[in-house]
């Protein structure tokens, strides 16, 4: 599904910028900002306006820099294991109407999923502005337990802002950037969730600018977040793009990956954003599903807003009062999404579709049974959607066999393990892990 | 009203301050957020506000991600939604306070409910409750082409937000594009009482003038009496918000009327 292109003010400009790339037009990679069409922007207190100055800065002038990138490259190599597998899903295939089907292996990453990418990034341009601390929103936990690795490796101090409601849900993930020398706060306002946390840790930039980083953990924010989170995991997309044309000898049929900020989507996204035989598709979480108003499928049923200092598709009443988001997993539950997804749906060279709760679950399960990897359950929803496109492509041409589809497995599913047991019925009643289960907690 | 006329001159904000410059000293500034408790009691403080001594009253629309303020403001505005405060009903608060007193009444916001109404129907009904113009904590002049043009055809201030942090650059270009005063942040921080006023608030002051500003308005952190009168020696206005909405909070609008009145001898040449 295709979405419409309602409210959209600059619908038209923006369907020209897709005729004319669909023409051989301009790239649609490496996308600078501050603006992705009538997305992202800056809408952001003045106080935090020179941050983000000083944060383009350093950053434009590290992409130049050949030390900097030598230093990225050593700890992509040396430090969080890249590059990644490609890994062909065989057993997994046939369920995904017999197309074949790539892993990138993201989950083979220190700490287990892409986040490491953009956070070695962001902390060694805190270091080139001369921070001492970082401070992070996270969800589930992961963009906190990778920034708490970062601050870790380079000696940066490190906050972490996260929702009451998931330290409690994600008691383990607390002890792990406790262990890692971060400090974690819990957030009791709002609905004491992500988007919470994001304020709490606004808050806190503002007061400590001069000595402090605010690390965001996905593509989505005030310029130059979107491009600079982008830039850092551009590394998945290059490199599946040139593992896919060693070990298949040709570019995919279409590209799935999940979408919460998006970052990882954005990340692999971008290396065939320019490929105009690739189709690409994003996967939103459904939920419980998209008519029930328990979902975060920000891009099928939001409208044009600002949240978190950029305009994109937002999850609001009609006061303009952001709406709570649900999923399965935590780090799709956003109400938000980076700008430049809204503008790749706008364009419709991205197609954007929700994936409820109950389908990631099979899909999980199905990796697991299939290939012997426990998915994330975020990257669940992009196996789920994959299971969907592989039998369209099927459909489409009966030799499903010539087709390929390429999945970002954005993360392992260890963190995921006491949900899904709960999800299945696995556990004994009796049991202290169910105990913990039906309390939502994650092991 | 439309954008032909002289737009300065037509200033409620400009004029409220221009009418304290005239009596020697600077202006009174107070926020309450709409729906705190509830309409009525905003309606009957922001009253209150104005009968004791307040020049300009600023109106805050609760909002669900309210990345400015700090946990007495936060707690309030989430209090008014949790009630079912809708945005519209601002309209009300402010025409409810314009009809009954003399006082310049702004409307304080995050920037997507406006987006949500549509900026220009915004402002047409800010204008029609007798509103003067918005403050807009999350809104800096680069994205603000759609209210600087609604705002000059209904005759609206653009009250703007400059910082500590901001350039002299992004001094003059956010000077340029405020109508009625400038908001100068005292503190790099978010809302709620200090003990003290931050030293940086007289260079920000300052700074604005030097950008070009004709009247400066100090906010962040005042609560009391003294500070007010610590701020009145170098601005043009002092704003107190996060003392005024714990005033209503423990005790009423009486309560918001007894504070007005001690911060008004802040100003009040023979007690200086």
């Amino acid at each position: 599904m295709v979405r419409l292109m309602v409210d959209a003010p600059t619908a038209g400009s923006d369907k020209d910028a897709v005729d004319a790339f669909l023409q051989g037009g301009p790239s649609l990679r490496h996308a600078p900002g501050p603006y992705f069409g009538s997305y992202g922007g800056r809408w952001m207190p003045e106080s935090l306006i020179a941050a983000l100055d000083e944060l383009e800065d350093t950053f434009e002038k590290a992409k130049a820099d050949p030390e900097f990138i030598a230093q990225i490259a050593d700890l992509n190599k040396n430090y969080s294991g890249r590059p990644s597998l490609l890994t062909e899903a065989k057993r997994f295939s046939a369920h995904a109407g017999g197309v074949r089907v790539f892993l990138k292996r993201e989950d083979l990453n220190h700490t287990g999923s892409h986040k490491i990418n953009n956070v070695l990034g962001q902390a060694l341009l805190a270091k080139r502005m001369g921070k001492t601390r970082v401070i992070a929103e996270t969800g589930a936990g992961q963009h906190g337990v990778a920034s708490a690795t970062a601050a870790a490796l380079l000696g940066l101090e490190c906050v972490v802002y996260m929702g009451a409601e998931d330290c409690r849900r994600q008691a383990l993930n607390v002890a792990r950037m406790e262990l890692l020398g971060a400090t974690v706060i819990p957030v009791t306002n709002g609905s004491q969730t992500l988007k919470d946390a994001i304020n709490e840790a606004l808050r806190d930039w503002v007061a400590n600018v001069g000595n402090t980083h605010y690390l965001l953990g996905t593509a989505a924010g005030a310029h130059p977040f979107p491009a600079l989170v982008r830039y850092f995991h551009e590394v998945i997309g290059e490199e599946a793009r040139a593992q896919i044309l060693d070990q298949a000898g040709r570019l995919p049929d279409a590209v799935c990956a999940c979408i919460g900020g998006g970052s990882n989507a954005i990340g692999i996204f971008h290396g065939f954003l320019d490929d105009p035989s690739v189709r690409i598709y994003g996967f939103e979480a459904g939920g419980d599903g998209v008519d029930t108003g328990r979902h975060a499928a920000t891009i099928t049923l939001g409208k044009p807003g600002v949240l978190h200092g950029a305009r994109s598709y937002l999850m609001q009443d009609d006061d303009g009062q952001t709406i709570e988001s649900h999923s399965i997993s935590a780090g799709l539950d956003y109400p938000g999404v980076g700008p430049e997804h809204s503008y790749l749906a706008d364009i419709g060279r991205v197609s954007y579709e929700p994936i409820t709760d109950s389908e990631a679950m099979d899909a999980f399960r199905l990796l697991c049974r299939t290939e012997g990897i426990i998915p994330a359950i975020e990257s669940a929803h992009a196996l789920a959607g994959a299971i969907k496109v592989g039998q369209r492509l099927a459909a489409e041409d009966g030799d499903a066999s010539s087709k390929i589809v390429l999945v970002n497995l954005s993360g392992r599913g260890d963190k995921d393990v006491a949900t899904a047991a709960e999800w299945f019925d696995l556990l004994d009643k009796d049991s202290a892990e169910a105990e913990i289960g039906k309390e939502g907690e994650q092991l | 009203m439309t954008g032909v006329q002289d737009i300065t001159s037509t200033s409620k904000s400009a004029a409220a301050i221009d009418k304290a410059r005239a009596e020697g000293r600077a202006a009174l500034i107070g926020y309450l957020p709409a729906g705190f408790p509830s309409v009525e009691d905003t309606i009957a403080a922001g009253i209150a506000l104005a009968e004791n001594g307040a020049d300009l009253i600023e109106i805050g629309i609760p909002y669900s991600d309210p990345v400015m303020d700090g946990q007495v403001i936060q707690a309030a505005t989430t209090e008014a939604l949790a009630k079912g405060f809708s945005v519209r009903q601002v309209f009300d608060v402010v025409a409810g306070i314009t009809s009954k007193t003399d006082a310049a009444v702004l409307v304080m916001t995050y920037w997507n409910p406006v987006i949500r109404m549509g900026v220009d129907e915004f402002s047409r009904r800010l204008s029609e409750a007798g509103g003067a113009g918005l403050i807009t904590p999350d809104l800096i002049p680069d994205e603000a082409a759609d209210w600087m043009e609604a705002s000059d055809k209904y005759g609206l201030d653009r009250v703007f937000l400059v910082a500590p942090s901001s350039s002299p650059e992004r001094m003059r270009r956010t000077v340029d594009a405020s109508r009625g005063f400038v908001y100068a942040v005292s503190i790099m921080g978010v809302t709620g009482a200090r003990s003290s006023v931050s030293s940086a608030a007289k260079d920000v002051v300052a700074a604005a003038k030097v950008a070009g500003a004709e009247r400066v308005c100090v906010g962040l952190g005042v609560s009391t009496a003294s500070h007010v009168r610590e701020i009145a020696e170098y601005a043009d206005g002092v704003i107190v918000g996060t003392a005024l909405v714990a005033a209503i909070r423990d005790g009423g609008v009486d309560a918001v009327a007894a504070l007005t009145k001690d911060l008004r001898t802040g100003l009040n040449k023979e007690v200086a």
